[in-house]
């Protein structure tokens, strides 16, 4: 059984990559002109908090729009790590922020405002010498290039907002592209990740970590060719190839057996209890945060941090104190419920988000607005196993609470359908009650508790 | 055995023709049955797997180009083209609409063969149809005069040939390109509306049940249809109205676009 993949990849060795492990000693030079529009651009963020928005983009869409090249005078002279992904780079960020905060002070725009203006906006909102940016998928090639980037994280690649991205495998090309033109860029890939793989080959400098993945809805097809991906076990009989310390870590990889695309060997590997470095020791994860993904997030954060030179074990210490951002698994008291609050936003997601809700037996509201930033087409929701939830108290809610509604009659979940997920509160089971929103549906429930927490 | 036969739907190639939720058919037909009392069930077929020739509806699915190009090499020396020749019904969305097709030319002027099921040739459109479609069945369908709504996201324009009639007419979006929907012959329906199109229109679901099976259906209520209809309906409609939309887009700040960014498609 024991066939060798046609690639025959070789085993990369870990070379201890050589990006700077401190800023080159900023200097704030910002030119007047982009002080002047990131001037203005607060300005306008704080009118539009008082005016009740969000306020998180508009600061950095002014002041970009007034002085374009203001992104890259502010990175100037500092070490910028990017973060990106279709699901996890918000609370990776807050991660890795957190694990490079205990070298040094670092900026950071872990609130899930991941385009450039949000990016413009926490690099102008602190003077710190490291920044660790989360950016939109779509928008890394720009964020690379705009930044200058030492390092980027790639956690993983599916389909989210097809009507934006439409399909993943351009988005995927045009990430390819980077390479081309910043050779000396650092990837930390999850090589779990079929689509990341194909990706961050293209680069020469890369730190793989099997990290895992539980979603096959779009890994199981080769991102190259389309043929069907098989599973290989150990894929070594000399033994030495797979093992680092005590640890095998050349099994479970995935191949293509027709054009050759396969896992490559990984430097860091997450395993049911541990995270095994490069140098073979095990690292115990404790974290804060639930669920299988936000280990997946860890795992990244604390090769990324290695790569930045922070030590594994300090790193991982900092990471399990993160106990969430941007509101995320936040919980607010409403009366006699306490709502914490979630966001899966595509298929990916809700394939780990369902089984965190399969440990709750109380109530959940789900809810789907469906906006720009959500992806109009809602037709995903039939790709999550909602089938799982039959039997639970359930709310479908958000603008689009009636695709919700049936999707969720269909598989057999009895629910309430009330587009205002508060509405129908007092008829749930008293106590913690779970909320899963997409983006959009996600911040307005947050803001509306939060004004309420604060009359 | 008194029971009805089990009514089997496929669903082909998920892992290559999942992309855009079209599994969703597979659910509705299913779930239509046996909410009715009627045994039915899906069998998912992905692409290491020989489709079983002996289902009474085939749904074929929207992807990417690569996984187009694939998918049409598998189904070509299936069981799939005979089980259609004699009688299955089949549901083929978007890819799959041009997969069933004679041929379909990508946007980088390559062309590649179809099945040649359905007597429809594809070419790029000039822009990426994104957004909601509207649509008026065509009468020779026989599915009266209630509108369909789905979601389209596609490049390809489709050419009808005389066999062939359009599901329906456009009422706002794009369709085939040319103010027609989808394709209908005989027991094959086309279409580029996602939606799932099934889910939205559950009159096309029941009248795709009664081809294959042959079965006058019992109406069935499902709560939140009809607030779903009447909800994306209006959002067709706002799509008609570009003036509108446009003003609606100049003043939300979500569709402000980053200086030195390329616009987002939609």
């Amino acid at each position: 059984m024991a066939q060798t993949p046609p690639s025959g990849r070789a085993a990369q060795p870990y070379c201890p990559p050589e990006v700077p492990t401190e800023s080159t000693g900023y200097v704030r030079k910002v030119p007047l002109a982009s002080r002047i529009a990131l001037r203005t651009g607060a300005l306008v963020a704080r009118a539009s908090r008082a005016a009740g928005f969000q306020g998180q983009m508009i600061g950095g869409r002014v002041a970009l729009m007034l002085r374009p090249s203001c992104l890259t005078e502010l990175a100037t002279g500092r070490r910028v790590v990017l973060v990106s992904g279709t699901n996890g780079k918000t609370t990776t960020t807050a991660m890795l922020a957190a694990a490079l905060a205990t070298a040094g002070e670092v900026a950071s725009n872990a609130s899930g405002a991941n385009m450039l203006d949000g990016l413009t906006a926490a690099m102008a909102g602190s003077a710190a010498p490291t920044v660790v940016g989360e950016v939109d998928e779509l928008y890394l090639p720009t964020a690379v290039e705009q930044t200058n980037a030492v390092a980027v994280v790639l956690l993983n690649l599916t389909r989210d907002q097809l009507d934006r991205a439409c399909e993943i495998r351009r988005t995927a090309s045009q990430l390819q592209t980077v390479a081309a033109r910043f050779p000396e860029l650092l990837i930390i890939a999850n090589c779990d990740d079929p689509y990341v793989v194909l990706i961050a080959e293209a680069f020469s400098k890369v730190v793989w970590v099997a990290a895992g993945g539980s979603w096959e809805g779009d890994g199981s097809t080769c991102p190259r060719c389309g043929y069907r991906l098989v599973t290989e076990v150990a894929h070594s009989a000399s033994g030495s190839d797979n093992v680092i310390g005590d640890n095998v870590i050349g099994d479970n990889g995935w191949v293509c057996r027709r054009c050759g695309l396969a896992r490559p060997r990984p430097h860091w590997r997450l395993s049911a209890d541990a995270l095994i470095t490069p140098d073979g020791a095990s690292l115990s994860l404790s974290l804060r945060l639930p669920g299988e993904f936000n280990r997946i997030n860890a795992a990244m954060a604390i090769a990324a941090a290695r790569a930045m030179a922070v030590e594994p074990k300090r790193a991982a210490d900092a990471v399990g104190e993160v106990t969430g951002s941007a509101g995320r698994y936040q919980r607010i008291r409403v009366g006699d419920h306490e709502i914490e609050l979630l966001l899966a936003k595509n298929p990916a997601g809700w394939a780990v988000m369902l089984d965190l809700l399969c440990t709750h037996s109380g109530p959940m509201i789900i809810a789907v607005n469906g906006r720009e930033a959500d992806g109009h087409d809602t037709s995903w929701l039939y790709d999550v196993g909602f089938e799982r939830l039959a039997g639970r108290q359930v709310v479908a809610a958000g603008e689009r609470s009636s695709d919700l509604g049936v999707r969720l009659s269909y598989a057999g979940v009895a629910h309430i359908t009330s587009p205002d997920p508060l509405a129908v509160l007092d008829q749930l089971t008293p106590g913690r009650v779970l909320f899963v929103g997409d983006y959009t549906s996600f911040w307005r429930l947050r803001s509306v508790l939060e004004a309420r927490q604060r009359d | 055995m008194t029971s009805p036969a089990t009514v089997r739907i496929a669903l082909l190639l998920p892992d290559l023709l999942g992309t855009y939720g079209d599994r969703g058919n597979a659910t509705v037909l299913a779930r239509r049955l046996q909410l009715r009392g009627r045994p039915a069930e899906v069998v998912e077929v992905p692409s290491d797997r020989p489709i079983p020739g002996d289902c009474d509806i085939y749904i074929v699915g929207g992807g990417e180009d690569v996984a187009q190009i694939e998918a049409t090499r598998l189904l070509e020396r299936s069981e799939f083209p005979a089980a259609v020749q004699r009688g299955a019904a089949v549901l083929a969305v978007c890819a799959g609409l041009q997969i069933l097709g004679t041929s379909s030319t990508d946007v980088n002027g390559n062309e590649h063969r179809g099945l040649g099921l359905l007597d429809a040739a594809t070419q790029p459109l000039p822009h990426r149809a994104v957004g909601e479609v509207v649509t008026s069945p065509a009468t020779a369908t026989g599915l009266g005069e209630e509108p369909l709504t789905g979601f389209e996201n596609h490049r390809g324009g489709t050419t009808l040939g005389p066999a062939v009639v359009p599901l329906a007419r456009v009422i706002s979006g794009v369709g085939n390109g040319d103010s027609g929907e989808g394709a209908v012959a005989g027991h094959i329906i086309g279409t580029y509306m996602h939606g799932p199109v099934l889910a939205r229109n559950p009159a096309l679901a029941d009248h795709l049940l009664a081809l294959a099976t042959g079965l006058s259906l019992e109406p069935l209520h499902l709560d939140d249809i009809p607030e779903l209809r009447r909800d994306r309906l209006a959002a067709g409609r706002e799509r008609q109205d570009s003036r509108m939309r446009r003003l609606a887009a100049a003043l939300t700040p979500r569709r402000w676009l980053t200086p030195g960014i390329p616009a987002p498609r939609g």
